[in-house]
């Protein structure tokens, strides 16, 4: 359906509509709002990062002049253990509530305590300094391997494992236990002639989003409370917000600010309820900032994982058997990616016998939030990296073998679904005939390639087009604008209706203004809220030529629309949208067309990376010379966003690959919160990372969209590693490859 | 009360504030001033995002206190176009896609015009080593240093015409 259409503006590369406010400065991002009798909230977080709460006495604080308000956890209606699904999956209502201000125990060392908000920033901060908190020390389990161990120490007492064949009788820092399969791995693994299995390492690390979480926030007793704050999701965040402070939905109104990057980071509550209870005890607005010291003790992160991956193939490359086993950190409360890690590992494969089991275990880090294609990069480095050995093992290029292996449409999923027409065989193509992997590589440099996968999910968006009298359009729409959005709605706009780019304008509106949408996250917005761009812009055409029909005294099957004009095919008469919306006072009042919808069909999208490094010998530090990401995008709406998508990925892939990691002391805290130390890729680490815009359309889309924002950070982390391993001669499978760790598996080889 | 006076230049324009003396430079210019186009990534001196010129030398305005603004000029991202007309450097960053979320935006672009008026003809490893204190978590940097190598070239053409 979606072949052969002759697109005008899907596929131009306009000036995105929020550009002007964007490049001047004038954009109001989460801490860019202020109100006219404003205090400061800030927060005391735990500096243990295992303790049990004693006791909390705050009267000195209380005390000091410039306080208006002190908040806990006690301040809060109490909420049951259940599940809710505010955004990105089910959170579990208590665990929200202990991550937002700890109940009796300090999970994590930066873990929110209480809040106190003051007439400036400085008296609050002044202020924390006088609560005084008794502390029971407790030791605190810092990596998911000493996690799992039967004697090791607990962070939940009600914490039992799920998913185990028996009911498990003691507590166990195990949350769920998870199994996929698929034929027989045994058997499977008996018909294969080479068997490679590795162990793997990835650190915790962190989206990174350059702008701290912040809010600013009224609370009105009788009418409507305000929260404004950086969110993926402000639906979601007035569903969290809205429960912890029983509310209703509809007195509590949440604003989207501009999102100075999320990746997954912002699909949570942190500062909003808290700010919301400081306002609501204050009676004054309230605005809290998190400092970067803040986002990276008690934000986000990405799990830290340890996996096992086993693979087995015949000599012609045939993959009989793949088994992996996936552990991964949830951090302080259960609920790490490692679902989707599980049903990711495999599926760029087409074979026959898998077997994978999960586990999603607590330790005393952050609780994780969602990053960018949430699990999928850890579990596919260890998959990637073991392929790639097995080509060198079975001495069969690594394109030829995953071609030989490719997951296509009609391929059975190991966790239900059989694909539909998937991208993976045309973008090992697209790497085959790539100029980068025709280039012969100098001798002292290492080329690695790996393939991802990532799902890409669809669920609610809505939008509303409102005529205007002039003809123009506004696009309303209820999802933030992460990475240019707005022009992809516009565009998507501008084709089905045929009116300019120019004459659409796209606003993100509050929760007031249009009517609820999932969090922008799960590369779903361009799809499936371009979905409801599409309908309620159908919606829009099916008015105007009823319109036109009546002044016309014709049925409106008689109207034809074509490039914004109604055409009357009885006479050829003609009414542009202009002329029927500046008339619509007298055929019926103004037009207004409407996309509420739960999007399905979401096309995966797969890629496939190749890198060159450069590695210094005497340092171990490398050096990405050349890069290129080639992925498929079903359909490139605005292929300038899709390349930056692409690149954006691969920047971050290669900084989780080579730099990035929280570096913890004995006593559980985090040694390098902070850019300098917690170093991800700058403009003087990276080359151009070419791009190649692979377009399998998805048959579920009108234009052929997939989402693709996510996929292109899984293959990098094998890209990277390979190259170096390609380059020294020794298999890195433990991440960051820093120098150090580079260094020492070049001494230790010599 | 123990606020200092400060008589300060800001985009050509004389401004007088009130500030403590343990106030940043951004802190006046965003909760002072309301000029919120400086962003505030870390605090620390590690990211850029609140990038802007002190008598035409790059600065990171979080390093800076607001009572070393007295007597000099200091240059924002609100300056940068004039009223609705862009800079060339706006105007590529527009063009490029240069940027994503865009909060490390209006850094960057102070940044980028600081090394053009350094250096008009930068190369790609001096535009990057020079931008290096900008970070930028969404692009991968590839567009943004399209959009500088693009601008210093029209901009050297306007020169010379
Ligand atoms: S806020 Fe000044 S450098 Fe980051
Ligand atoms: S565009 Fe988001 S940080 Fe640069």
């Amino acid at each position: 359906m979606s072949e052969a259409r002759e697109y005008k503006y899907i596929g131009q590369r306009t000036v995105r509509p929020d550009g002007f406010d964007k490049v001047t400065g004038r954009a109001a991002f989460g801490a860019d709002l202020s109100l006219p009798g404003m205090i400061w909230g800030k927060i005391l977080r735990s500096p243990y990062a295992h303790a049990s709460i004693k006791s909390i006495d705050t009267s000195k604080a209380e005390a000091h002049p410039d306080v208006m308000a002190v908040v806990t956890y006690q301040d809060y209606p109490a909420v049951s253990s259940g599940g809710f699904e505010p955004g990105d999956g089910p959170t579990d209502l208590r665990d929200l509530a202990r991550n937002v201000l700890a109940d009796d125990k300090a999970l994590y060392h930066g873990h929110a305590i209480l809040a106190i908000a003051a007439r400036t920033e400085a008296a609050a901060e002044k202020a924390l300094s006088l609560v005084d908190i008794d502390y029971e020390v407790l030791k605190p389990v810092m990596d998911v391997a000493d996690a799992m161990q039967p004697d090791s120490a607990v962070l939940h007492a009600d914490l039992f494992t799920k998913g185990l064949a028996e009911q498990p009788e003691n507590p166990s820092n195990i949350a769920t236990r998870m199994e996929l399969k698929k034929g027989d791995i045994e058997a499977g693994f008996a018909a294969a002639e080479v068997v490679v299995e590795r162990d793997f390492y990835t650190p915790t690390v962190h989206q990174g989003y350059i702008e701290p979480h912040a809010t600013t926030v009224r609370y009105d007793d009788d009418g409507q409370s305000m929260v404004w704050c950086s969110t993926q999701g402000h639906f979601d965040v007035r569903a969290s917000t809205a429960k912890l402070l029983s509310m209703d939905l509809g007195k509590l109104k949440v604003i989207a600010s501009e999102i100075g990057g999320g990746f997954g980071g912002k699909t949570t509550v942190y500062l909003e309820p808290v700010a919301l209870m400081l306002s609501k005890k204050s009676g004054r607005p309230v605005k809290m900032t998190m400092t970067r010291d803040e986002v990276f003790r008690a934000s986000g992160p990405g799990s830290a994982t340890r996996s096992t991956v086993k693979i087995g193939a015949k000599k012609d490359g045939t993959i009989t058997a793949m088994q992996a086993k996936l552990c991964y950190e949830a951090g302080a409360f259960k609920g790490s990616p490692m679902g989707p890690g599980c049903m990711t590992v495999f599926t760029p494969y087409d074979v026959e016998n898998i077997y994978i089991e999960g586990y999603d275990v607590v330790v005393n880090k952050p609780k994780v939030a969602a990053y960018r294609a949430p699990g999928a990069p850890q579990a596919e480095f260890a998959a990637e990296m073991v392929i790639n050995e097995l080509a060198d093992e079975l001495n069969i290029d690594p394109i030829e073998l995953r071609l030989q292996n490719a997951a296509k449409e009609g391929t059975q999923t190991v966790y239900g679904p059989k694909l539909k027409a998937v991208g993976l065989v045309e973008c090992l193509e697209a790497a085959k005939n790539s100029p980068h992997y025709k280039q012969a590589l100098p001798k002292n440099q290492g080329r690695g390639l790996a393939a991802g996968f990532w799902f890409n999910i669809g669920g609610q968006s809505s939008v509303v087009i409102n005529m205007n009298p002039d003809g123009t359009g506004t696009i309303v729409e209820g999802n933030p604008d992460i990475g240019g959005s707005r022009a992809s709605m516009q565009l998507m706009a501008a084709e089905e209706l045929g009116i300019d780019v120019s004459k659409l304008n796209p606003i993100v509106a509050d929760t007031e203004h249009v009517p609820y949408s999932a969090t922008t996250g799960g590369s779903r917005t361009t799809f499936a809220t371009g979905m409801a761009v599409i309908e309620a812009a159908r919606d829009v055409v099916q008015q105007m030529k009823e319109r036109a029909a009546s002044v016309w005294n014709v049925t409106t099957e008689q109207v034809d629309w074509a490039d914004g004009v109604a055409i009357n095919m009885t006479s050829d008469d003609r009414l542009t949208a202009a002329e029927i919306c500046r008339g619509a006072e007298r055929t019926g009042g103004q037009i207004s067309g409407r996309g509420n919808i739960n999007a399905r069909g979401a096309g995966p999208s797969f890629a496939v990376h190749l890198c060159d490094v450069e590695v210094d010998k005497e340092t171990g530090k490398v050096d990405v010379v050349r890069y290129t990401a080639i992925q498929d995008a079903g359909k490139a709406i605005h292929p300038s966003y899709v390349e930056g998508q692409y690149q954006g990925g691969a920047a971050q892939g290669i900084g989780w690959a080579l730099n990035e990691e929280y570096i913890y002391n004995e006593d559980g805290v985090m040694e390098n919160a902070g850019f300098l130390d917690y170093r991800i890729p700058l403009a003087s680490d990276l080359p151009m990372i070419d791009t190649i815009i692979v377009e399998v359309p998805n048959a579920f889309h009108p234009f052929g969209v997939r989402g693709v924002g996510e996929t292109g950070i899984v293959p990098p982390l094998a890209a990277v590693a390979t190259a170096i391993s390609d380059s020294i001669g020794v298999r890195m499978t433990h991440l960051p490859c820093s120098p150090p760790r580079v260094l020492k598996a070049i001494q230790d080889a010599s | 009360m123990t606020k200092t006076h400060v008589t300060t230049t800001i985009n050509g324009e004389v401004i007088e504030f009130l500030c403590e003396p343990s106030d940043t430079l951004l802190a006046v210019l965003r909760n002072e001033l309301q000029l919120t186009g400086t962003k505030e990534g870390c605090g620390s001196g590690d990211c850029g995002s609140c990038s802007v010129t002190i008598d035409g030398r790059l600065v990171c305005s979080c390093l800076v206190l607001g009572v070393e603004a007295e007597g000099v000029e200091i240059g924002t991202v609100e300056g940068v176009a004039d009223k609705d007309k862009l800079h060339v450097i706006q105007e590529k960053f527009l063009e490029h896609a240069a940027l994503q979320c865009g909060i490390c935006t209006p850094g960057l672009i102070v940044s980028a015009k600081a090394l053009l008026d350094e250096n008009p003809e930068p190369t790609e490893e001096e535009a990057r080593y020079y931008l290096a204190g900008n970070l930028c978590r969404c692009t991968g940097y590839d567009k943004i240093i399209r959009a500088v190598m693009d601008s210093a070239e029209v901009m050297r053409g306007d020169a010379q015409s």
